[in-house]
């Protein structure tokens, strides 16, 4: 359904998006993962036909973004990052408008109906959409994108700035569109992509450093597992004596350290079970205190300097990551 | 369809917001009080032939009491919000992921646009009205008169679109858009200042030269060519300017 082949932009001296090249099949949700600045707009808009790519080819719902445009956004719904919406308007005279401008006819009024009800807008649709909270406007925006059934949904961080249950309404949402629907959409929060999306585009300064199943990312996240561990105890003699524990890969003390307390980050093979409880023994064993024993989550920034600076640079499916 | 989508869109946010009314109501007042002082003025020591003749053609394009003048500054106005606010406000962006074409967007906000003018044009009819009722005088001037009258408002939206393209910031549309407007309408009116060939070359380029001509009624094609140029010349501006994405970063 989308097809991207080397794209690259360039603004001036600055490369945006820099040689990058994935597909997503018909009824997938994938997921663009990627920090503030890594070129996630960008690409969206050249795959909504904005403007077109310095290089490269891409090609959504079979139509190129360079010299089909018009007939490509025929086939996409886009929700951009701001949400942009007009706000003197009201939600129902709005929504008709899209489908007055998109030239649906008599249908768009049932059109518009329906998507207010699916998007749960029914309640709101006499407010002016400026009046209206940013959960209610999210929604408005992605009903805007969906009015036309669209092939190809793309939504630019679409629960940015949300509260967590209008998040959990936006992912539901979205959720429900999966077989029928394609949808690319960005965001930078990792637990974003594992409760939404089948597949996974990590893309870092511009260029892809990875691309992996969601069930695959989080495996290879937790490659190697990080505990926290606080011990009441000294800091030589527990580091050596966590180290010795089996399926103990590494350890580094942080900087949590008091006069009498270590702690320390242990790093451990994937797949090693029980390490927490031969640590915890281990440490019980030298008569120390246990003060606090906690495993710690993998953030995108872990993930990215893993990604970026792993020497052998191989993700899972052969992506080749950037050094 | 979707030409008539977009020019209704256009239309009612000039109608919903109080700016379409303040600007009306100055336009209208203003124009009120120039047609009633000049008249009197005319009236009293408008020696000559051609008094009523002499009033038309200061009243349309005398300095500074004219309606010209006031749609100089009234126009701006209306065109400053037509591009920078979807700028603004990011909708842009949603209007140029539609299936629209980049001309069809520049022809609804230019039409409607262009119908407010000839809405607030159509107030300022009761003047030659009222004028006809109590002496009646050649038609000719009064049609093309108000024929450039509409060039020169035309005009004036093609080129506030244009600045209205290149600015998110309202009033820097507004401001821009005057300068450059005043700049073209009083570009030969120091003759002092220039040598007369540069003083004739300046009249081609002048608005008010054009418009001038129009309001004395006489309808010459080359003034009609040089509003018809102006326009396009703008517009075609314009669409560079909403296709600069396509080659450029934001």
């Amino acid at each position: 359904m989308i097809v991207v082949e080397h794209l690259t932009k360039q603004f001036g001296a600055h490369r945006a998006v820099d040689d990058v090249s994935f597909r997503v099949e018909r009824g997938e949700i994938i997921g663009l993962l990627g920090p503030n600045g890594s070129g996630k707009t960008t690409m969206m808009r050249i795959l909504t036909g904005f403007f077109p790519p310095t290089a490269g080819m891409a090609r959504v719902a079979g139509f190129d973004v360079t010299t089909e445009a018009l007939r490509l956004r025929q086939q996409i719904g886009y929700l951009p990052e701001t949400t942009a919406l007009y706000p003197d308007i009201r939600v129902e005279a709005f929504l008709r408008f899209c489908a007055d401008v998109r030239g649906l006819g008599r249908a768009g009024r049932a059109r518009v109906t329906t998507v207010m009800h699916d998007c749960g807008l029914t309640e709101v649709a006499q407010r002016l959409i400026g009046k209206l909270s940013k959960g209610y406007r999210q929604r408005v925006g992605l009903a805007q994108a969906l009015l036309h059934e669209p092939a190809v949904l793309i939504l630019d961080e679409p629960t940015v700035g949300l509260d967590p249950r209008q998040i959990i309404e936006i992912r539901s949402l979205i959720g429900n569109l999966r077989g029928r629907t394609t949808v690319l959409l960005s965001t930078h929060m990792l637990p974003e992509v594992s409760t939404t999306c089948d597949r996974v585009v990590i893309i870092d300064r511009g260029r892809k450093v990875a691309e992996d199943s969601a069930a695959a990312l989080s495996r290879h996240v937790a490659g190697s597992e990080r505990t926290l561990v606080r011990v009441d105890g000294p800091a030589a003699s527990v580091c050596a004596a966590v180290r010795a524990v089996s399926g103990v890969e590494r350890v580094e003390v942080s900087n949590g350290m008091t006069e009498r307390a270590v702690s320390v980050v242990v790093y451990s093979a994937e797949g090693t079970p029980n390490v927490g409880r031969a640590i915890a023994a281990a440490v019980v064993q030298q008569g120390w205190g246990l003060l606090e024993m906690r495993p710690l989550p993998l953030t995108l920034e872990d993930l990215f300097v893993r990604l970026v600076t792993s020497e052998h640079g191989s993700a899972p499916d052969g992506t080749a990551a950037v050094p | 369809m979707s030409f008539l989508a977009l020019f209704r869109k256009e239309l009612r946010s000039y109608f919903v917001s109080p700016l379409f009314y303040v600007v009306a109501a100055v336009f209208s007042c203003l124009c009120g009080f120039f047609f009633y002082t000049r008249l009197i003025f005319f009236v009293e020591y408008g020696f000559g032939v051609n008094i009523l003749g002499n009033f038309w053609l200061a009243f349309l394009a005398g300095a500074p009491y004219s309606i010209s003048m006031v749609l100089l500054l009234v126009m701006p106005l209306l065109t400053m919000r037509l591009l920078a606010e979807e700028k603004k406000l990011g909708t842009i962006e949603l209007l140029l992921t539609y299936p629209l074409r980049d001309r069809t967007i520049l022809a609804a906000k230019y039409t409607a646009c262009a119908s407010i003018l000839l809405v607030l044009l159509a107030g300022t009819l009761v003047y030659p009205a009222y004028l006809y009722v109590l002496q009646p005088l050649p038609w000719a001037p009064l049609v093309s008169g108000y024929l450039g009258l509409l060039f020169l408002g035309l005009s004036f939206i093609a080129c506030g679109l244009f600045i209205s393209a290149l600015t998110e910031n309202q009033v820097v549309a507004a401001i821009a858009t005057l300068g450059i407007l005043l700049l073209f309408f009083v570009l030969t009116w120091n003759e002092a200042a220039t040598s007369p060939p540069v003083l004739r070359v300046l009249a081609q380029v002048s608005m008010f030269d054009h418009f001038e001509t129009l309001v004395r009624g006489v309808i010459d094609a080359r003034d009609i060519l040089y509003f018809v140029f102006f326009i396009s010349f703008f517009n075609f501006l314009t669409l560079r300017a909403l296709e600069s994405r396509t080659w450029r970063g934001r």
